[in-house]
């Protein structure tokens, strides 16, 4: 019996195929070509003709190009571990509802809503030194002189929090409230402390799911772009890798080195993407096994 | 543990889920909950663990109170309907969870998980992760998880309505075991009469969170207090009746068309309405000649087969049918004579 279907595996199932057709083709145009054709063109510098790896050498012989990609580690890292933090804090206080959640939530995942234009403008009126954040402050004496929160790390820090957070929260309330409530309830009853019910059984459990949360996050921090240039110091500070191609391709209209640079942001985000995988399977190697599921 | 005493109240907003149950539980007592889903037995037993807090009332262990303790505290062990167990742990690290918790030597914690294994038979598994055993073997896992503590009080929460039923009549023997050779005080929670019946020394019957009788599992399934009670032992026959006439401590009943005498305690009068039950396997079917049975006859209008056994639904008029269950053999549209033993009908209040 299992021969047989084996052999009926192997066999190409034409109708199988056209079914799979148009979302082939959808990832082969819009994924595949393009990524296969930035590589391409990151590889037949402008300057010189042919095939060459000028444009990479290019960009790490030059300290204020390469300097970009730890100026953008320096903002994603830490936006991720705050964001992510934050997040399992409130969604683990939560997993079993509160008074007014729906109002709660609404108010939380209300900034995905906006936009990101949208919301670095009201952080720029906001938080801006002439802003009611610190008006008020200051009106109060608290303090002396106003913070300064925009154009500079702060500012774009604050502006990928608020943009990442509700992702993140939903992600997490999702995933936590998912977890069987009784295992919570048996650890008490087998002499847990709630502290050593989070850390010896629901964080383990948790895990997976902060771990892509994790991922997300942080590609998508990675790739910070308006809110580097409208609340940081996008010639300075927070010249993040994406700016750095920006201006490669529309500043110096030299698509071949662009690519070359989005490249590089790509392999950047496969490393970061990859520790996590390896770290989360040191974790906790059992979460493979699935929350309850088998 | 010497001695565990109830006196719980739990409201939400004003919808009352338990009406101040008042229990004493003695020192190895198997106390069973027994009740339809809703009926409070699984609130109360929370309440017992700790999971959640009665709204009035209190509750003592030896005389101490425990009800302001968190679950942690209590040290009772608890089996859930789920089995609830880690699933990101091997079975020997889910059974020695809570030992891990306390201040005993890796070799301590050791000996006596497996032990604990030994005792439930899963030595071998120690190794494999929740998701790889059968139900059973799961339940048996959270079993010994909480009995490796040495609980003062075991609280079953339905564990095996999870099981088929060949595995549950196996575990539920299993479980009587293991509380008679550990000397276990528990409470367990069960829907399932029969469960509740060849488990318990006692059974609390409870419904819409009031108590409707507490006894021995003789005294429920032989003499229900109530036509709850009744009902839920399996009682199937109910007739409403006005007590003609006692004497000789046997009552007579008449009702719709229907006569039928029972045995009376003292407080019973005539010319009260009451309700006279009897289970469909005491009736008897046939010419035989039982003293003291009242005849009545009907016309068989509908016949299940059981197995050993048939059960058979009879006319006897216009508003009354009466089930009967026995091994001879009946059809459909047969007129059958039945008597009703006096012994085995009871007598309860009318509803």
């Amino acid at each position: 019996m299992r021969a047989v279907a084996n052999d009926e595996k192997s066999e190409f199932d034409t109708l199988a195929f056209f079914c799979l057709l148009p979302s082939l083709l959808y990832v082969l145009c819009m994924f595949v070509y393009p990524f296969l054709y930035g590589v391409y063109l990151s590889l037949q510098p402008q300057k010189v003709g042919g095939f060459s790896f000028a444009n990479y050498l290019t960009f790490f012989s030059d300290p204020y190009q390469y300097g970009t990609i730890w100026i953008t580690f320096s903002l994603a890292i830490p936006t991720t571990i705050v964001v992510l933090l934050l997040a399992l804090w409130l969604a683990y206080g939560m997993r079993r509802g509160i008074f007014m959640e729906r109002t709660v939530t609404t108010i939380l995942i209300m900034p995905i809503s906006l936009g990101v234009i949208l919301l670095s403008e009201g952080i720029l009126g906001f938080y801006g030194s002439q802003g009611w954040f610190n008006q008020v402050l200051l009106g109060l004496g608290l303090i002396k002189e106003p913070f300064i929160l925009t154009h500079n790390y702060a500012g774009v820090m604050l502006a990928l929090f608020m943009q990442q957070f509700p992702f993140c929260f939903l992600m997490l309330l999702g995933y936590i409230s998912g977890i069987d409530p009784s295992l919570e309830r048996s650890a008490r009853m087998l002499g847990a402390t709630p502290s050593v019910v989070f850390r010896r059984v629901m964080l383990p459990l948790i895990a997976p799911g902060l771990a892509i949360a994790f991922a997300l996050v942080f590609v998508m921090s990675f790739a910070v772009f308006p809110s580097a240039i409208m609340l940081g110091q996008p010639a300075g500070t927070t010249r993040t890798i994406s700016i750095a191609a920006y201006q490669k391709a529309f500043e110096q209209y030299d698509m071949s080195a662009a690519s070359a640079i989005a490249v590089v942001m790509g392999l950047c985000q496969l490393a970061a993407l990859l520790v996590i995988i390896l770290f989360r399977r040191r974790l906790s190697p059992a979460a493979t096994m699935g929350v309850g599921k088998r | 543990m010497d001695s565990l005493k109830l006196g719980i109240t739990k409201r939400y907003g004003n919808k009352t889920v338990l009406h101040n149950l008042e229990l004493d539980i003695r020192k190895g007592e198997f106390v069973t909950f027994l009740g339809p889903s809703g009926c409070g037995k699984s609130t109360a037993l929370s309440i017992v663990a700790g999971l959640i807090a009665a709204t009035e009332g209190e509750i003592r262990l030896n005389g101490t109170r425990v009800d302001h303790l968190p679950p942690e505290k209590r040290a009772f062990g608890m089996v859930f309907q789920n089995y609830a167990l880690f699933p990101h742990m091997t079975v020997f690290d889910n059974v020695s969870f809570g030992l891990t918790l306390k201040p005993l030597s890796k070799d301590e914690i050791k000996k006596r998980t497996d032990a604990m294994l030994k005792l439930v038979q899963l030595t071998g598994y120690e190794e494999r992760y929740p998701g790889q055993l059968s139900g059973g073997q799961q339940q048996r896992v959270a079993i010994a998880r909480a009995l490796v503590l040495h609980p003062r009080l075991m609280l079953f929460d339905e564990p095996l309505s999870n099981l088929d039923a060949k595995l549950r009549v196996e575990m539920r023997a299993e479980i009587k075991q293991i509380h008679a050779a550990l000397g276990l005080t528990s409470i367990y929670v069960t829907h399932d009469q029969a469960e509740a019946l060849s488990l318990s020394d006692r059974i609390v019957v409870l419904r819409n969170g009031i108590l409707m009788q507490s006894g021995t599992p003789q005294e429920i399934h032989d003499r229900p207090k109530n036509v709850f009670v009744a009902d839920f032992m399996g009682f199937r026959n109910f007739f409403k009746v006005r007590i003609a006439s006692v004497s000789n401590g046997i009552a007579e009943g008449v009702g719709d068309g229907i006569r039928i005498r029972a045995r009376a305690g003292a407080d019973v009068r005539a010319d009260v309405d009451m309700v006279m039950a009897i289970r469909p396997d005491d009736i008897r079917a046939g010419g035989e000649v039982v003293s003291g049975a009242e005849d009545v006859s009907g016309r068989v209008e509908v016949v299940e087969y059981l197995g050993r056994e048939q059960e058979a639904a009879i006319r006897i008029n216009d508003n009354t049918r009466v089930w009967l269950r026995t091994a001879e053999a009946i059809r459909t549209a047969d007129t059958i004579g039945l008597q009703f033993p006096v012994d085995k009908v009871v007598l309860l209040p009318a509803e």
